[in-house]
């Protein structure tokens, strides 16, 4: 694989992680199979293109999309899914079944039409890295991946919060007898993993555009990595987002006739003998 | 089954069989696309309400079973017949596959397992376009000549449908049937008690997978056309959503959910393009309000107390 | 002014039999309405094609006051989702439920062919002025669908093939969403300029709804080509025009174009990317042609955006359907009246300024016009011909008979003649 296309892959794979982790934040700790982040991605983009295009501002949209999924993902936690807590597949349907609205919704308000957020000027253009000319803004996506790994890694392992969230994925109930309100635990967490999810649609709406199935695709990716590297572990996240999007990549490139054969075949074959993915626990209860 | 019971279902039969004669052609089609779909959905109950295990893949297994009548008989040129039992073997084939990679699986895994499956089939259905037909896919004159009318097919799919709803009920009920509820209430205690779950699992999908590659083979009769969208995660969602409306468990509430979705689709696509608003906010609302179903709320409203509302259990 | 029929209908499957309350029609002191059933994709990937569409068809119905030949006109709308099983039952719906005279629209292939092989059972006219799939009009006619206003896949790049040959290119490469409209173009353009001397040095198919081209595009940056031709439609078209700019490709190769690409849907989101590619059209909006020029300002007045492929041609389409009415009077019941003279038809008042008219087979002959994204005066990017080649057929310079022998074009036949 050449420079160029391992470059592709990982860009790819750090944007992927951004949404990625979100999701696997919600479903380690708060076992819920949100089938709406998706959907919140692609809102998320559309809302950061938005305040980027009226604002003028790249970072600004960022901190729009944020807080609008955020508060998106508080209505749907507190406002919807507080009814059927505790019952696995009645949550994943009614995820299933916001993630439709919100669709609907977001045809409505910004039509059929392809949009691309605005890059600020500095990141257009390319530059020479590893002998390949390769654009400004594919290795700024590379840089945020890592970020955002870093930050989640401090949190997870360095704040009290990310001890209760690592304690809670592990055994929730425990957790709460300990006094905890571990209610507002998983409210935290539900809100940080949507915020991603907006983040990742503002970042991945710059380069791969918005248009109305790119929820559908990040979600299936998004799947794919959680299976892949486990529920609730950052680092399986992390490992599952290179595999999938190195593979992508390759895919593209080498087999383009399997292109879904090769994120799921792996996939399928994990659930079906090693159901925790790579770097998963068993929780206790 | 009691006498009365029997006379209920004779009555309702009765009354399928005399409605091409009140309906228009067009409804006439949507009363056959009810009972096809029907099917679609009681065979998913089998394995969620029987088994206690949802699957979101069971829309491929259903699509396969029409690609290959579709391919039998416009390709290979083959008898009517011949095509629809290649279709139901396809798709129980398929469904023995899932079903080895499935049974050691349980609740949200199964559920996530099953939809990678089903998009493995997706994507073959999509890209294999030499066999498939790929985004185009194939189209052909699939019926026999005597089922080319609207009324005749209608009433050749409800007998098919009365037989194989009656098979269902048989199998739901015997000793295998009740085997795996009990698998459902508890797996632990079945496997203390020395029966052998994977395998229980095992030959329950597989039977229901061979049910809906019947349904399939129906549907791609009626439409004389199959693409990648009818193997779409899109269908199994759809065939799970008829299900739980109809109430799980309740094996006939299929039908019920079937009528129901489809009637809603077609009231709301005449005033709105917002269906999938619709759509959506339904699946919230029986989420939220109604997790037994049609069916099941009325069951559970007829017998207070019974414990019937435990039927419905969620994993 | 158009309406969604009102239907109202409850089915029964346990209970007893539901109500039927018939279609409400609008009280006519003369005779009952012309009922033109419109599919279109409202929702799914290509809903803003979709939308155009409707507009198209309204622009041209209002401008006549939603009367054809002394009848009213009913247009019925529905939702095909960008997906051939909808499609099909929405088919059935207005034939069966809506009692429509004609089908008219669809916009991508698949559900075309699933409409078609609905119209060819009840013998529906059908009029796809979007739908491209060749072997419509060639090798699996159908009687009653009719290409009015429309093109088939390969029509527009046979020329084109001849023009990159005159540009003096020798080597291309393609890189196109992979399905038969793709196969089409590319293969329109691969055997005329292989013909005629020019080598294909290597094609790329990816599948529709490829989000990042970052793949194709470093092994198109390391090919030693004249030119890039890029078939690609809707989001494709967005992501690889920017990509390609991203990666510095922009100047490197020079970017043709299909049609879809450079089209005005695509091009209105985009800024300096899309600057100089070119492509080959029937259509293109900013000609100087003082009639396009008129339909352009009205169309841009009305719906504030430049007319796209779809609006022009589903508005072309009902012109046309529209004037073969007239010469029937106005009997749209008559099938086989209306079917003929739609083939008869010339169409006299198309915003393309020529007369547009029918070959043997059901498809339109056109001047095709070669040309170049350009920015306009306001800063918006609009199509400007450039060079042009009259009267091309969907076969081009072949004879029908011996062309329609050869394999429609597919990945693996690309009429690619072996030097």
């Amino acid at each position: 694989m050449s420079t160029f296309q391992l470059l592709n892959g990982l860009t790819f794979a750090a944007l992927l992680f951004v949404v990625a982790s979100g999701f696997t934040l919600i479903f380690g700790l708060l076992r819920i199979v949100n089938l709406a982040h998706g959907a919140l991605y692609l809102l998320g983009g559309y809302i950061g293109f938005a305040v980027a295009t009226k604002t003028g501002s790249f970072a600004l949209g960022g901190l729009g999309a944020m807080v609008a999924i955020a508060a998106i993902g508080f209505v749907l936690d507190q406002g919807l899914l507080r009814f059927v807590r505790g019952n696995d597949l009645r949550q994943v349907l009614l995820t299933l079944g916001f993630a439709f609205v919100i669709d609907d919704m977001s045809l409505v308000i910004w039509g059929g039409d392809s949009f691309t957020v605005p890059i600020p000027q500095m990141l257009k253009g390319g530059m020479r890295v590893f002998g390949v000319f390769y654009p400004t803004y594919r290795l700024f996506v590379l840089a945020t991946g890592i970020v955002v790994f870093a930050g989640l890694w401090g949190l997870l392992n360095h704040t009290r919060l990310g001890a209760l969230i690592r304690a809670g994925v592990d055994d929730a109930e425990m957790v709460e007898a300990s006094g905890v309100n571990i209610r507002r635990v998983f409210l935290v967490t539900f809100l940080l993993g949507s915020a991603l999810a907006g983040l990742g649609g503002l970042m991945g709406g710059a380069f791969l555009s918005l248009y109305p199935s790119a929820d559908a695709e990040i979600l299936v990716f998004s799947l794919a990595i959680v299976i892949i590297g486990g529920r609730g572990s950052l680092v399986g996240v992390g490992v599952g987002s290179l595999l999938v999007g190195l593979l992508n990549t390759l895919g593209q490139v080498m087999f383009p006739e399997l292109a879904y054969f090769v994120i799921f075949g792996p996939m399928a074959l994990l659930l079906a003998f090693r159901p925790l993915g790579l770097f998963g626990r068993a929780a206790t209860t | 089954m009691t006498g009365r019971a029997a006379a209920i279902v004779l009555a309702i039969l009765a009354i399928a069989a005399a409605l091409p004669l009140i309906l228009s052609n067009y409804q006439v089609g949507l009363a056959t696309e009810m009972l096809i779909f029907g099917m679609l959905a009681m065979s998913i109950d089998i394995l969620a309400g029987f088994a206690g295990r949802t699957s979101l893949g069971h829309g491929a297994i259903f699509g396969v079973s029409g690609y290959v009548v579709v391919y039998a008989s416009a390709q290979a040129g083959l008898p009517p017949a011949v095509a629809f039992v290649l279709g139901m073997a396809a798709a129980t084939a398929v469904a023995i596959v899932f079903a080895l990679l499935a049974v050691r699986t349980s609740g949200v895994y199964f559920l996530l397992l099953t939809l990678a499956l089903g998009m493995i089939v997706w994507g073959i259905c999509l890209r294999w376009t030499q066999v498939t037909g790929g985004e185009n896919g194939m189209r052909g004159d699939v019926r026999p000549a005597f089922l080319v009318m609207h009324r005749a097919f209608y009433w050749a799919v409800l007998a098919v449908t009365a037989l194989v709803s009656y098979a269902m009920w048989r199998f739901v009920r015997s000793p295998f049937g009740l085997t795996l509820l009990g698998i459902r209430d508890s797996e632990s205690r079945m496997k203390s008690l020395g029966y052998n779950v994977p395998l229980h699992l095992f030959v329950g999908f597989a039977v229901s997978g061979f049910f809906a590659g019947i349904a399939g083979a129906l549907y791609a009769m009626f439409n004389n056309f199959v693409s990648p969208s009818t193997v779409a995660l899109a269908q199994s969602v759809e065939g799970v959503l008829m299900m739980i409306a109809g109430g799980v468990g309740t094996l006939f509430g299929g039908f019920v959910g079937a009528a129901a979705i489809i009637t809603l689709e077609n009231v709301v696509s005449a005033y709105t393009e917002r269906w999938q608003t619709v759509l959506g906010i339904t699946f919230i609302v029986i989420m939220i309000c109604a997790p037994e179903g049609i069916i099941g709320t009325l069951r559970a409203i007829l017998t207070r107390g019974a414990g019937d509302k435990e039927r419905y259990k969620g994993n | 002014m158009d309406r969604r029929q009102f239907l109202k209908n409850s089915t029964a499957a346990v209970a007893a039999a539901g109500t039927i309350t018939t279609p409400w029609r609008r009280a006519r002191a003369q005779s009952s309405p012309i009922k033109i059933g419109l599919l279109t994709p409202l929702t799914g990937v290509v809903a803003s094609g979709g939308k155009e569409m409707v507009e198209g068809v309204q622009f041209y119905l209002e401008s006549v006051n939603y009367q054809i030949a002394g009848r009213k006109v009913e247009l019925v709308i529905e939702d095909d989702a960008s997906n051939p099983d909808t499609a099909l039952q929405k088919a059935r719906r207005l034939v069966e439920q809506g009692n429509c005279h004609m089908l008219i629209g669809d916009l991508l292939a698949n559900t075309g062919l699933a409409v078609a092989n609905y119209v060819k059972g009840t013998g529906t006219p059908y009029f796809i002025p979007i739908i491209a799939a060749d072997d419509l009009t060639q090798r699996q006619r159908i009687k009653n669908v009719i290409r009015v206003a429309g093109y088939t896949g390969s029509a527009f790049t046979h020329p084109f093939g001849d023009w990159c040959l005159k540009q003096g290119y020798k080597k291309i490469a393609t890189i196109s969403q992979d399905y038969t409209f793709g196969h089409e173009q590319c293969g329109g353009l691969a055997q005329v300029f292989t013909e005629g001397g020019g080598e294909i040095v290597q094609q790329f198919w990816h599948p529709l709804n490829t989000a990042d081209f970052s793949p194709y595009l470093g092994q198109l940056a390391d090919l030693k080509v004249d030119a890039i031709f890029a078939m690609e439609t809707g989001a494709d078209a967005t992501r690889l025009i920017q990509q390609y700019a991203s990666f510095g490709l922009k100047g490197k190769f020079p970017l043709l174009g299909a049609m879809n690409a450079t089209d005005q849907s695509v091009i209105r989101t985009l800024g300096e990317e899309c600057d100089g590619i070119i492509a080959a059209a029937h259509f293109a909006e900013g000609s100087d042609n003082p009639v396009t020029q008129k339909f352009t300002k009205n169309y841009e007045a009305k719906y504030g955006k430049i007319p796209s492929l779809y609006g022009f041609s589903m508005y072309s389409g009902i012109m046309w359907v529209a004037e073969a009415l007239e010469k029937i009077g106005g009997k749209a019941e008559d099938r086989d009246a209306l079917i003929d003279s739609v083939l008869k038809t010339e169409l006299t008042g198309s915003p393309l300024g020529t007369t547009v008219k029918l070959d043997a087979y059901g498809n339109p002959i056109y001047d095709v016009q070669i040309r170049k994204v350009v920015k306009r005066a306001d800063g918006k990017y609009w199509n400007v011909p450039i060079a042009s080649y009259p009267g091309v057929s969907q076969f081009w310079k072949y004879d029908p008979e011996t062309y329609m022998k050869q394999p429609p074009y597919s990945r693996t036949f690309q009429g690619i003649k072996k030097a």
